[in-house]
């Protein structure tokens, strides 16, 4: 047990006291008391920052299920922490935010900390784990702790709708993962991330490598919402927005990019690895900044620019692992860009996509809507957050100086090496990646542009709005005002940033690039002269500013495109015909009749059984050892087969009863020429007994329909019932005629006098070998007869009724 | 022997099963005790018919039958007595309650 276990325990000692603490301190909102505990998380991550620097991993093992190779094993290497500060920072700020954003006394903030911090501590678990079944635990927790994030107002209708889709959608990506996993754990031994990646070299060979990678790029896709299963990010935006801000922008939707990130060391180099990654993405990258243009929500809005952005960094850590191709030449640290650009947007993004989600709930707060086509003018009412919205989204859009621009560049620099490439066909194909990024830049520009002017410029139209706007509260302001300065800071000094945080996540990306000792090139230029890139921008500015101002006459030109073209149909259409199979086929075979289910138990029996006789050599007849039939026999048998094949020919009751009873005499009979003695006394009782019974109570039954019931003969009612006899007549000769091991009777024959003292064997094995049966068989009948007076006795509430009338 | 009680079984199950697949719920009773006759003839036959004599020390004989299977089936045939007789009293309360014996009309309620 280390600190840094403590560390990821944390959020959850305080998950489990959240609810107490909002009730003993109601005078205070409960965020204040939670806050402390995040910032010193982070400030204990912030700690460790030099250590990792310097190559030095944390790591500390607690064992958890030894056995199964289980443990609770952290680590921390570059790539964790900076998701651990990611985490940890935005976090703060996020619970800072809510403290002004959620009222103490009309929400449920007891349990909104409860959920929160129960995410918190699960998303460290996943960066920081090392065991992949650990992983997958805290994995599946961040799935739950969203789930209830997104229902927090459960009362609303779109809420429930919205946590089901994402809880549906990540849930069965994250079983997909887990699927992943225990193939990586069968081709290696191991649950160690580590040692498997020191085992990837022997792993490409093995034919569970595909599948594995596979699943586990499936549970990556749907956790970080990309193409086609983003579909449950935006309507995830019916959570309060401060968990909007921090789980579907800044951590999240990241933990597919940090699994792909994570096993990048053991599946990089693969072509089908480097074409779904980067293809995938940057189809998501174009289809969420296309469609986050006709949307009117501000927070759909920023989830569909969420879903664009996530695909970018997907597709630049895509294009990142070409490098390990190279491995070994000066080549793999040109293409190795790609990583680090990807690792840089990375933070970008959450810096900024946090600003602008708590712009988002300002407005919203502040004014009662979201939608822009509402809003305008608001930059007079309330400057500090147009100032920060402007940092936001010019940082998205790729403007100078912020750090947006600086990653965009990047990405360009990226796609625009990849044509160098001569692997995975991308001699032919590279050149789409810089027109597809270019054009979704484009898209990005005008998005961004759009978001801003329309809610901050234009006319006033405040009298359509709910409440009189202004500017918010300081302490709502802060946390975005933090990020926004972030923005610009990243923007002006990126190096703050490259040999702290990048360069070590690049390492742990690309952990066989480096010799020891050597390092990446991590140093980021915010001028680097009139290169491609500079003019591939300048371009987006151009196309960006025409597209801006042509966008009304685009919108409806588009419009039919655009509403065709959504796969939330798809998704409500599958769902519902899955409903209505399921239904529609449960209705089919579950009739409520009972013979519908009788005939299918006795089908079965019948094939199961013929299709084993029918396959196994074991089986055979054999007649010679056959006692023969004298006369007498042959009457009884005669005797026997006549009325049981009468009985269902008779046409009342009562001689279907009488028929049956035959049936039992004559089976009596041939307990006698079978010599046994005690089962053709047992039976002749039992059988008086039961038709005695039969009979007594079918002349008592009072006014009973018509008693002769009308025969109908079935002809599928026969088949079957042929089926069995034949099939059991079967299972009687082969039974009878092989025998491939002596009987156990002869001990019994021998010894029933020796051991029990007694003559008749059959009577001594009852109570003396096999006492145990005998007693048992009492319970039953004591059962039976209780059972049959609580019967007699039980007075149903119609009968009480007409009891009492009579 | 064992050839024509084999078929004798076959007849059994085979009536059986018919009248278990029927509607009335009484044929269906019979059905089943026709069913348990058709099982313990089957135990008796899979183990030889007729090889000895009656397994009663007293009788002094070289060759008994098997003891063991008739001892299976005598807690046979007392178990299912009570089941029958368990399953009887049951059909009875059904009728005198529902007022039928159709097992096409005793299909529990739609909205279940």
């Amino acid at each position: 047990m280390s600190l840094l276990h403590l560390v990821i325990i944390l959020p959850f000692m305080f998950a489990v006291v959240s609810p107490f603490l909002h009730k003993m301190a109601q005078r205070i909102h409960t965020g204040w008391l939670i806050l402390p505990a995040s910032v010193f998380m982070f400030i204990y991550f912030l700690g460790r920052l030099p250590q990792v620097q310097d190559g030095e991993r944390v790591t500390s093992s607690v064992p958890w299920i030894p056995s199964l190779g289980v443990d609770f094993t952290v680590y921390l290497d570059g790539l964790g922490l900076l998701f651990a500060l990611l985490i940890t920072g935005i976090g703060s700020l996020v619970i800072l935010y809510s403290i002004f954003y959620m009222n103490k006394t009309k929400e449920a903030i007891g349990m909104f900390y409860l959920y929160l911090l129960l995410f918190m501590g699960a998303m460290l678990g996943v960066v920081l784990s090392d065991n992949l079944i650990v992983l997958y635990g805290f994995w599946e927790l961040t799935s739950i702790s969203s789930f209830l994030l997104i229902a927090f107002w459960y009362q609303r209708e779109k809420s429930r709708y919205g946590a089901l889709k994402s809880m549906l959608i990540t849930v069965f990506g994250g079983l997909a993962m887990l699927g992943g996993f225990v193939m990586l754990y069968l081709m290696t031994g191991t649950f160690s991330i580590r040692e498997i990646i020191g085992n990837a070299a022997s792993m490409t060979d093995h034919s569970l490598f595909v599948p594995a990678m596979l699943l586990v790029l499936l549970g990556a896709f749907t956790k970080s919402a990309q193409f086609p299963f983003h579909i449950w990010l935006p309507d995830a935006m019916e959570a309060p927005t401060p968990v909007s801000a921090y789980l579907h922008s800044a951590t999240m939707v990241k933990a597919g990019l940090y699994l792909v990130a994570r096993f990048s060391p053991v599946f990089a180099g693969e072509a089908g690895w480097f074409w779904l990654v980067s293809a995938t993405g940057i189809v998501t990258l174009t289809y969420g900044s296309y469609r986050a243009l006709k949307q009117t929500d501000l927070k759909s809005m920023l989830a569909f620019s969420t879903i664009s952005q996530l695909g970018l960094i997907m597709s630049l850590l895509g294009l990142g692992s070409a490098a390990a191709v190279y491995s070994g030449t000066s080549e793999s640290l040109f293409y190795v860009k790609a990583t680090m650009a990807g690792i840089f947007h990375l933070i970008n993004h959450a810096v900024f996509k946090g600003a602008l989600f708590m712009v988002a709930g300002i407005v919203d707060h502040e004014t009662g809507t979201r939608d822009i086509r509402k809003l305008g003018g608001l930059m007079s009412v309330m400057p500090v957050t147009f100032s920060i919205a402007v940092i936001g989204t010019f940082s998205m859009a790729g403007l100078p100086p912020f750090n947006g621009f600086l990653s965009k560049e990047m990405f360009f620099t990226a796609v625009l090496n990849i044509m160098e490439m001569d692997v995975f066909h991308m001699q032919f194909l590279g050149v789409i990646f810089p027109v597809i990024a270019w054009v979704a830049s484009i898209f990005t520009f005008v998005y961004s542009m759009l978001l801003l002017f329309k809610t901050f410029t234009g006319k006033k139209q405040f009298e359509k709005l709910e409440k009189k706007p202004h500017e918010a509260p300081l302490g709502m302001l802060l946390p975005p005002v933090v990020l926004a300065s972030l923005a610009v800071v990243f923007g002006l000094f990126p190096n703050l940033l490259s040999y702290t945080l990048i360069e070590p996540a690049m390492a742990a990306i690309h952990p066989t690039m480096l010799l020891p000792g050597q390092q990446f090139d991590a140093a980021i230029h915010i001028w680097h002269g009139w290169t491609t890139e500079i003019f591939m921008t300048i371009g987006v500015i151009a196309f960006g500013v025409v597209l801006f101002k042509l966008h009304h006459r685009l919108k409806v030109l588009n419009q039919p495109l655009f509403s065709g073209m959504t796969l939330n149909k798809t998704y409500d259409g599958g769902l519902s015909m899955l409903d209505r199979g399921a239904k529609g086929l449960t209705d089919r075979y579950m009739t409520g009749s009972i013979r519908h289910y009788l005939i299918y138990i006795f089908i079965f029996l019948i094939v199961s059984i013929a299709v084993t006789m029918g396959s196994s050599a074991n089986i055979r007849f054999d007649f010679s050892a056959f006692a023969p039939m004298s006369l007498y026999e042959a009457v009884i048998i005669f005797a026997l087969i006549v009325p049981v094949i009468a009985v269902p020919f008779a046409r009342s009751r009562m001689m279907a009863i009488i028929l049956t009873g035959t049936a039992g005499y004559m089976v009596t009979l041939f307990f006698v020429i079978f010599r046994a003695p005690d089962l053709a006394l047992t039976q002749m009782i039992v059988e008086t007994v039961s038709v005695t019974l039969f009979l007594l109570c079918f002349y008592h039954l009072p006014k009973l329909k018509k008693e002769i019931v009308a025969l109908r003969f079935k002809l599928s009612n026969f088949i079957i019932a042929l089926g069995v006899g034949v099939v059991m007549t079967l299972i009687a000769l082969s039974a009878s005629s092989s025998r491939s091991f002596e009987s156990i009777s002869k001990f019994f024959i021998e010894e029933s006098y020796n051991l029990a003292g007694g003559k008749n064997i059959v009577n001594v094995i009852l109570v003396d070998f096999r006492g145990f049966d005998t007693m048992l068989e009492i319970v039953v009948l004591g059962i039976a007869s209780y059972g049959i007076y609580a019967l007699i006795r039980l007075k149903l509430p119609g009968e009480q009724e007409s009891a009492g009338a009579g | 022997m064992e050839l024509y009680m084999s078929l004798a079984i076959g007849v059994l199950f085979t009536v059986g099963v018919y009248l278990v697949l029927t509607k009335s719920l009484l044929r269906i009773i019979l059905g089943t005790s026709l069913l348990t006759h058709g099982v313990h003839l089957l135990l008796l036959t899979m183990s030889r018919l007729k090889t000895g004599a009656a397994p009663l020390l007293g009788q002094e004989a070289d060759v008994y039958v098997d003891p063991l299977p008739q001892a299976l089936i005598l807690t046979s045939i007392v178990i299912s007595f009570g089941v029958t007789s368990f399953f009887f009293v049951l059909a009875y309360k059904a009728y005198q309650k529902l007022g039928t014996d159709d097992m096409e009309q005793l299909r529990g309620k739609e909205d279940e």
